[in-house]
């Protein structure tokens, strides 16, 4: 085939620049907390750029996807990531061979990173071999590294490394502390003696005081004491040590960029698989969704809210449709509180937001529609004691996101206005929903005002049910219908979770 | 060795923060008074009153055997205070050598050494908590008292006190500390162990059957602070095993006197209080806690500890029955002393929860599952729009912590709006809140509210209203009785407005 290799994440050469700070809309849709999860065990790897630049292209979209689906395969997805975890510890252990002052601690652990890459380079090429992927971009790889493992230079890097290790790992010594100086000689049988201490103080020994260990303050090091204890070492058993001089100077630099490039870039995959397992065990459904980027009409079927599901792990996660169809732009949801209206809001962003990433959404199905930017306002938890000074700065922040939007934009809007009066936030709530269907952008807004649910020909409704049997359950499933009414006092209460089915069910809790 | 003398299974719980409704308790039940008094100034006393006071127990067998502790305590009151200047000794001398209260990141050398010193220290308070015991534990009846004298008896034989000692010498390493080593990843040293150097004449059979070792040796520069550093810290990873065995006997020792030290520092602040209140005669009863689901509450002659303790004499308690009542609803005038019944039930729900002899005649009332008040407040009234709003969110703050068979004291609640819509509120809270088996007593005017329970739900509420003669004035005591439509703040009007024009009362307001 002769495919050359660029990189897993651009169909082409990538471009060089990627976000480096969060798009502004993640922490409402609490996706900062599920990327900061993904990428928090991968951190070195510097992924999160990759987390914050949405597509804008539907085929680099498609791409990725066929990546995706071939790392979905747990035996080519397992023998990757051994791969890539015992890279980083090599490039850790030349790190260190680096920065150490005394030869024989630099040349000590370039030889342990020596050992490891060979050890790793052979093995993944063997799976790939054996796997054989489908995608454009794990093929590609998998030629650049059988011609590199058949090269002669690591051969002989294979083996003079395992030589020289087995000569050092027979060598022990004593050393004698006292004040100020120190004796290094050879090991000549001396006993263990802290288990006799151990063995006295044992009747002390409580349950109920906590058992830390001592760990000593330090690991073994290489300061220039322990240079000199090693120097001394080495002129007790000489061998060993020549031995690791000549396969220094034969081996430096072995490490290939290509295949350094390639570890970095399938942790973005690597980091959203590992995310989505345990809700994928969980029962709970992930997509291929199929983005476009002119039609703009949407469905979506089972989708949730992957942060909720992730960070509630025993609780059943319910699942939501939502469609939008013909003229419709806006989802307007009202009903209970805790009825599960925020997180349904948050899903929607959540599965546009993802798709543009090339990702797997949640959900069975998915046709969605590319957005240019995500905008997100959402009340905040806090009390503010200054209503006016709240109020001043939500409009402000409300007349950014509209300037800034055009008609490919999602909106998100949740509960906004709700410490003000009623009479406020209905009027404003009014004039700012007729901003947005101007406009013709898209979105979600989440309130306790019935009237915006009907507005226009532009707007669905949608509503939190309750059960049908006992209006005190909740069932979290959002469904198209119109707003039902409260009078003014109890949506009050209703807004504190005060009503009486609210408070059967906090106390329940 | 445990203490035991709060609970007879476990020890303290001192690093548990207080309830998040700990500010709203204090004020609204005025439980400074009754802190001041347990107290007498000292802080750490206070700390430990306040502790106990608002982590109520759920279990009445504790209470029980808390009761038992304190009748105890108040007899033999010179002794329990001799106990517990043994603890403060020890954690004075204590605190001039051990710096180091977690070893988790200090250096083993320095564990070892204050570990040792912690330990001599405590050989001295260990034989005058001794000698305490030896003295007077036949005076004591508590179950709680008697275990503990006969675990110190028992415990701290004279055998064991001299090994203690005969360790702590053994310890110091006078020759230098030997370790034996490995070349490990990177040719750094690995399996540091302490050793035991061959005696010399080991050494001498060795020299002659072997080729001996060459040594090789090494000054540090007296000025090389790195290097001693890196001695000291090899000597450290040699010794980590050892330094965690004995301090673990340090902790565990200075474990036992914190915690002796903070249990008796809850029966002396009730020895305090009871001392306080002796001299104007305020009864006090040690009440009969019933389980949480055994909704009840009798009360004879229940005052307002703290009103008391201000005015230094007797005030006016009050005789409720309230069986089987989940709801205790409370009208009638102001200042009728609605509010400080409601207080003293709320002080004496947290006085029995603790253990201690509650302000009554006598009491009985079911354990909760925690105390909580909704009291009317100045901030409510003063804010032009949404007060409502803010009285909602104070309520649901409150929500968020209740369970079921909480005690819940409410106060005016819901008086920031007109009654229809307050009474309206205020009986969907309330109906959910006793459907859920929470207690509540509700001092309230919303006449609305009043009415609808009065005519739904009779047989799981009481109403009581506060004591007006038919000369207008009042008893401050509260009767059983159904609500009335008038309030009677035009009464109040009067009395301070006495012989100006007779305005309606709602004209007068700013």
């Amino acid at each position: 085939m002769g495919m050359t290799f660029h990189s897993l994440l651009f169909r082409d050469i990538p471009p060089g620049n990627l976000a480096e700070e969060a798009p502004p809309c993640l922490s409402d849709l609490n996706l900062d907390l599920v990327i900061d999860a993904i990428t928090e065990p991968q951190e070195r790897h510097h992924l999160k750029p990759c987390f914050y630049t949405p597509l804008q292209d539907t085929r680099d979209i498609l791409y990725r996807q066929e990546v995706m689906r071939d790392l979905e395969d747990q035996n080519l997805r397992g023998a990757i990531k051994t791969f890539t975890d015992r890279l980083t510890t090599v490039k850790r252990y030349l790190a260190l061979g680096e920065k150490l002052d005394f030869e024989y601690h630099r040349k000590g652990w370039f030889l342990e990173g020596a050992l490891l890459y060979c050890e790793i380079l052979t093995h993944l090429g063997r799976r790939l071999d054996d796997l054989a992927p489908r995608s454009q971009g794990l093929r590609a790889f998998g030629e650049y590294l059988a011609s590199l493992r058949a090269s002669s230079r690591f051969q002989s890097l294979a083996r003079e490394a395992r030589e020289v290790k087995e000569g050092l790992s027979r060598v022990r010594y004593c050393i004698v502390l006292q004040d100020g100086k120190f004796k290094v000689k050879r090991y000549e049988g001396e006993e263990d003696y802290s288990r006799e201490v151990e063995k006295t103080f044992e009747k002390f020994r409580q349950r109920e005081v906590e058992e830390d260990r001592l760990t000593p303050s330090r690991v073994p090091g290489t300061s220039h004491i322990e240079a000199k204890i090693l120097e001394f070492v080495s002129r007790l058993y000489p061998q060993p040590f020549a031995a690791l001089d000549e396969f220094w100077s034969k081996h430096a630099g072995f490490l290939d960029e290509t295949v350094l490039n390639f570890e970095r870039e399938v942790q973005f995959y690597l980091a959203y698989l590992d995310f989505m397992a345990p809700l994928k065990a969980r029962g709970l459904p992930f997509c291929y969704p199929q983005v476009s980027s002119g039609d703009r009409e949407e469905e979506v079927r089972n989708g949730f809210d992957i942060a909720l599901a992730s960070s509630r792990e025993t609780e059943t996660i319910v699942l939501n449709h939502y469609s939008l169809r013909g003229p419709e732009r806006v989802l307007v949801v009202t009903g209970p509180n805790q009825g599960g209206k925020t997180t349904f809001a948050r899903m929607f962003g959540q599965i546009h937001y993802l798709a543009s990433l090339g990702l797997p959404v949640p959900g069975t199905r998915a046709r969605l529609s590319l957005p240019d930017g995500i905008f997100t306002h959402f009340e905040k938890e806090e009390t503010i004691h200054d209503l006016r000074g709240k109020l001043e700065d939500d409009l402000l922040r409300i007349h950014q996101m509209l300037s800034r939007a055009s008609s490919r934009s999602i909106f998100i809007v949740n509960e906004i206005f709700s410490s003000t009066t009623f009479q406020d936030a209905l009027f404003l709530s009014r004039e700012i929903m007729e901003k947005i269907l101007e406009m013709d952008a898209m979105g979600v807004w989440v309130t306790f005002i019935d009237e915006l649910s009907s507005m226009s020909e532009k707007v669905v409704s949608m509503v939190a049910t309750v059960s049908p049997q006992d209006p005190a359950i909740r069932t979290f499933k959002i469904v198209r219908a119109p707003a039902r009414g409260l009078a003014h006092a109890l949506s009050l209460a209703k807004k504190h979770r005060l009503t009486y089915e609210d408070i059967l069910e906090r106390i329940g809790q | 060795m445990k203490v035991h003398l709060l609970y007879p299974h476990q020890g303290p719980d001192p690093q548990r923060p207080l309830p998040p409704n700990h500010e709203d308790l204090i004020r609204d039940l005025e439980l400074e008074v009754l802190l001041d008094a347990m107290s007498q100034g000292d802080q750490f006393l206070r700390e430990v009153a306040l502790h106990h006071l608002l982590w109520g127990l759920e279990d009445r067998e504790v209470i029980l055997y808390r009761q038992e502790i304190l009748k105890d305590c108040l007899r033999l009151s010179p002794v329990v205070e001799e106990i517990y200047h043994t603890t403060l000794e020890f954690m004075e001398r204590k605190s001039r050598w051990w710096y180091l209260s977690s070893t988790r990141h200090s250096n083993p050398s320095l564990v070892l050494s204050s570990s040792l010193h912690v330990l001599e220290i405590a050989l001295d308070s260990l034989r005058a908590l001794r000698s305490i015991g030896d003295h007077h534990s036949h005076a004591f009846q508590s179950r709680g008292f008697r275990r503990f004298f006969s675990m110190i008896q028992e415990e701290l034989d004279d055998q064991y006190l001299a090994e203690v000692e005969h360790h702590i010498n053994a310890l110091k390493f006078p020759k230098g500390t030997l370790l034996s080593a490995q070349l490990g990843k990177g040719n750094q040293g690995s399996n540091y162990q302490l050793s035991k150097p061959h005696s010399p004449g080991e050494n001498w059979l060795k020299r002659i059957l072997t080729h001996r070792s060459p040594v090789y040796s090494f000054t540090v520069h007296p000025r090389d602070d790195h290097g001693l550093r890196v001695l000291a810290d090899l000597r450290d990873t040699g010794l980590a095993r050892v330094a965690a065995a004995v301090s673990r006997a340090a902790r565990h020792v200075e474990g036992f006197f914190k915690a002796l030290r903070e249990e008796m520092a809850f029966y002396l602040g009730c020895i305090n209080l009871h001392g306080e209140l002796k001299p104007w005669g305020l009864p006090v009863a040690f009440p009969f806690p019933e389980r949480q689901e055994k909704h009840c509450f009798s009360a004879r002659g229940l005052y307002d500890i703290s009103l008391a303790l201000t005015v230094k004499s007797k005030v006016v308690g009050n005789d409720i029955e309230a069986h089987g009542k989940d709801l205790i609803i409370i009208t009638g005038p102001n200042r009728g002393g609605k509010t400080t019944f409601l207080r003293s039930v709320g002080q004496a729900q947290l006085m029995m929860e603790c253990g201690m002899f509650v302000p009554a005649d006598s009491f009985t009332a079911n354990l909760s599952s925690g105390v909580f008040t909704h009291f009317k407040r100045e901030e409510d009234k003063g804010m032009k729009g949404g007060k409502l709003d803010k009285e909602l969110e104070r309520m649901s703050t409150v929500v968020d912590h209740l369970r079921p068979h909480a005690l819940f004291l409410l106060n005016e609640s819901f008086a920031s709006t007109n009654d229809r819509e307050g009474s309206e509120i205020a009986g969907q809270i309330i109906g959910a809140l006793t459907e859920k088996g929470i207690k509540v007593f509700y001092v309230t005017h919303l006449f609305e509210f009043a009415r609808s329970f009065f005519h739904r739900v009779r047989e799981k509420v009481l109403f009581l209203r506060a004591e007006r003669l038919p000369d207008g004035r009042r008893t401050f005591k509260l009767k059983e009785g159904k609500p009335l439509e008038t309030s009677f703040g035009a009464d109040l009007y009067r009395q301070i407005f006495q012989g100006e024009e007779e305005l309606p009362e709602h004209s007068k307001k700013p």
